[in-house]
C-alpha cells in the first residue's frame, strides 16, 4: 500500500508529469514515421499526394498496393521472401553449429595461441564488408558461385562467424562446468560433452545468436548487391531498394514493399524480444 | 597443468570454424590490401594518390572540383562530418532518454518504439528517411511550411546543402534505439539509493544528470561512442537508397565510393584502395573493443 502510494505521489510530481510529456512526445514523434509509411501504404497513392496521409478524413482503405507489391512483374515480392528465405535459414544454421563448436574451445580447452587467435576473432568483427569482397567476387566468379544461393551463403557463414564466436563463447563461460566435468571423470568424450550436455543448456544462447543472425541477414543489402546480380536471385532488400523508379516515384508500391520487408524482423523482435535483446547486449555491452 | 592429455580436440572444435574465417574473411582481406598496392605487377603507392586526389563528384574522398554547389567536400569528409554530428546527439539523446524513462509511465513501450528503428532492415531505413524529407508526401517539409522557413521546405534528399543533413538525421531516429537499450542497461545497475540520497539532500534533475548519472554511466559512455563510431564509418545502406550519394556527390560515403568504383567503374584497385583506407579508419576503434573484449573474457 504504503509503495503505491509513494508511486501515485511520484507521478503527480510537476517534473515527473513533464517528464512524462516530453519521455511520449519523443516516443511519437519516433513513430510518426511508420505510421507515415502505413498509412501511405494502405491507401490509394493519387489521395495521399492529393490530400496528404496525415489528412484522414474520408479517406479510402484498400490493400491494392500490398496486392501490387507482392505480385509486382518486374520486383515481386513474394518471390523476394522466397530468396530471402533461402538464403537467411541456411546462413543462420551453418555459423552457429560451427561458431559454437569452435567458442567451446575457446571457453574450455587450452591450446597454443588462443588468446591471440580471441583477440584476431574480435578484431574481425568491426571489419567493414567492402574489405573482402573484391577478391571474393574474383575468386566466386571463377568458381561459378556468384548468382548462386550457396555463393552468398558461404559468404554469411564465414562474416557471421566471429561474432558468433565471441558471443558463445561467452555464453559458455557463464554454464556451470560440475556436470562436464563429472561426466569427464566418467569417460565420456569431449564432443559427447558437448553434444549430450552442453548444447541443450546452451539453448537460450543458441536461440539468442539464432534470432540476431537471422534478423542481419535477412537485412542485408550490401553483400546481395555484389553476389546477386541476377535480378531472379534478388532478395527482399535488393528487390524494394529497385522499387523507387528513376522519375516517378510510387510511394505506395514502396511503403507496402517496406511493410512486407520489415514484417519478418520485426515479427522476430516481438516474438522473441527476451532473446533478441539478450543477443544484442551480448553484441555489445558484454564487449 | 594436470590435463589429461594435450588431445587434439580443441583443433578439430576450432577448425571447421577458422577454414571459413580464412576463406571468407582472413584470406580476402589480405588480397584486398595486396590488391591496393598492385599496378600491371609493381608494388607502388600510385592507386592510392589517384584514388585520394579523384575530385569527380562520385568518387572523390576528399575535395570536390572548383565551382561546385557548396560544401565542396568529398566522402571521407562527410563521414567525419556524419561523426562530428551524429556521435553527440546519439550520446545525449540516448542517456537523456534512459534518464527519464526511469520516471516514465510505460516506459517499456516508450523503449521499445524507439528501438524498432534497429531491428528494421537499413533499406526500409533509407527509404523511410526520403520519404520523410520529401515534399509531396513527407512531414519534415510541410512542417518547415508551416513555419514559413521556404528553404527548407522542400525534398531535402534533393539539394546538395540539405541532403547530408537529411540522412545525419535520419540515422539519428534509427540509431537513438542502440544508445538507448545500452544506458538503460547501465543505469539499471546504479543503486537507486545513489539517487535518492541526492534527492534527499535537496538536488534537482540537472544536477543528477550531470553530477551523479553522467560520470557512472562512463563505460557505457565508451562503448556507445566506439559502436556508433563504426556504424557511422561503414554506413551504406540508407545512403545508398535515399540518395545514392548525391545530389552531385554531397552526400557520398566512404562505403558507397568503393561500391560505384567496383561496380560501375569496374576499377578492382582502385576499390580495394578505398576499402583499404575505410579499415583502417575502423582499426582505432575495433582494437579499442578486441583489447577490452579480451581483458574481460579472462
Amino acid at each position: 500500500m504504503a509503495v503505491r502510494g509513494s508511486r501515485l505521489r511520484l507521478y503527480l510530481r510537476p517534473d515527473v508529469v513533464l517528464i512524462n510529456v516530453i519521455a511520449w512526445g519523443i516516443a511519437l514523434v519516433w513513430l510518426l514515421p511508420f505510421i507515415g509509411l502505413f498509412m501511405v501504404s494502405v491507401r490509394p497513392y493519387g489521395e495521399v499526394i492529393v490530400r496528404g496521409w496525415w489528412n484522414i478524413a474520408g479517406a479510402t482503405f484498400t490493400m491494392d498496393n500490398y496486392i501490387k507489391a507482392w505480385g509486382h512483374e518486374s520486383y515481386s515480392i513474394a518471390q523476394g521472401y522466397m530468396n530471402s528465405l533461402i538464403v537467411a535459414l541456411p546462413s543462420t544454421v551453418i555459423p552457429i553449429i560451427t561458431a559454437s563448436l569452435a567458442a567451446y574451445a575457446f571457453s574450455r580447452f587450452s591450446f597454443p595461441l588462443k588468446s591471440y587467435l580471441f583477440l584476431t576473432i574480435i578484431l574481425l568483427m568491426a571489419l567493414p564488408q567492402q574489405i573482402v569482397v573484391v577478391p571474393l567476387f574474383l575468386a566466386m566468379r571463377s568458381l561459378g558461385l556468384v548468382n548462386t544461393f550457396p555463393g552468398i551463403i558461404l559468404v554469411h557463414s564465414g562474416w557471421g562467424m566471429a561474432w558468433i564466436i565471441f558471443f558463445m563463447k561467452n555464453f559458455f563461460d557463464l554454464l556451470p562446468r560440475e556436470v562436464e566435468e563429472a561426466a569427464k571423470v566418467d569417460g565420456a568424450s569431449d564432443f559427447k560433452i558437448f553434444y549430450k550436455i552442453v548444447l541443450p543448456l546452451s539453448l537460450p544462447g543458441i536461440l539468442s545468436a539464432s534470432v540476431l543472425q537471422f534478423t542481419w541477414v535477412w537485412s542485408s543489402f550490401f553483400f546481395e548487391l555484389i553476389f546477386l546480380v541476377d535480378p531472379s536471385k534478388w532478395v527482399i532488400t535488393q528487390r524494394i531498394a529497385s522499387m523507387k523508379g528513376e522519375y516517378l516515384v510510387d510511394w505506395g508500391l514502396i511503403a507496402a514493399g517496406s511493410v512486407f520487408a520489415m514484417a519478418v524482423p520485426l515479427l522476430v523482435y516481438v516474438l522473441l524480444q527476451k532473446y533478441y535483446i539478450r543477443g544484442f547486449m551480448g553484441w555489445t555491452v558484454k564487449g | 597443468m594436470g590435463r589429461r592429455r594435450t588431445s587434439l580436440t580443441p583443433i578439430l572444435f576450432i577448425i571447421p570454424a577458422f577454414l571459413f574465417i580464412l576463406t571468407i574473411v582472413i584470406g580476402p582481406s589480405l588480397a584486398t590490401v595486396y590488391m591496393s598496392f598492385s599496378v600491371e605487377g609493381k608494388l607502388t603507392l600510385e592507386k592510392y594518390f589517384e584514388v585520394v586526389t579523384e575530385t569527380s563528384p562520385k568518387k572523390a574522398l576528399v575535395l570536390l572540383p572548383e565551382g561546385l554547389e557548396p560544401p565542396p567536400w568529398g566522402a571521407l569528409v562527410h563521414n567525419i562530418v556524419w561523426m562530428a554530428i551524429h556521435i553527440p546527439l546519439v550520446t545525449l539523446l540516448g542517456l537523456f532518454l534512459a534518464y527519464i524513462l526511469r520516471y516514465t509511465i510505460g516506459s517499456s513501450i516508450v523503449k521499445a518504439i524507439i528501438f524498432i528503428g534497429m531491428v528494421i532492415p537499413m533499406v526500409v531505413g533509407g527509404l523511410i528517411i526520403r520519404f520523410m524529407f520529401d515534399k509531396d508526401v513527407g512531414v519534415v517539409p510541410i512542417v518547415f511550411d508551416v513555419l514559413g522557413l521556404e528553404s527548407l521546405a522542400k525534398t531535402w534528399t534533393s539539394y546538395p546543402q540539405l541532403s547530408l543533413l537529411a540522412l545525419i538525421l535520419g540515422s539519428v531516429w534509427l540509431w537513438t534505439g542502440f544508445s538507448l537499450t545500452v544506458y538503460s542497461a547501465a543505469l539499471h545497475a546504479i543503486p537507486a539509493s545513489y539517487i535518492e540520497a541526492a534527492r534527499i539532500d535537496g538536488a534537482g534533475h540537472w544536477h543528477i544528470f550531470w553530477k551523479i548519472v553522467f560520470p557512472l554511466v562512463k563505460p557505457a559512455t565508451i562503448i556507445v561512442v566506439i559502436m556508433t563510431m563504426l556504424w557511422d564509418l561503414k554506413i551504406f545502406d540508407i545512403v545508398y537508397v535515399a540518395t545514392l550519394g548525391g545530389p552531385g556527390g554531397s552526400s557520398n560515403v566512404l562505403a558507397l565510393v568503393m561500391y560505384l568504383y567496383m561496380a560501375r567503374a569496374i576499377d578492382y584497385n582502385a576499390a580495394a584502395v578505398v576499402a583499404v583506407i575505410l579499415t583502417l579508419l575502423t582499426i582505432p576503434p575495433g582494437l579499442w573493443l578486441a583489447l577490452r573484449g579480451v581483458r574481460s573474457g579472462r
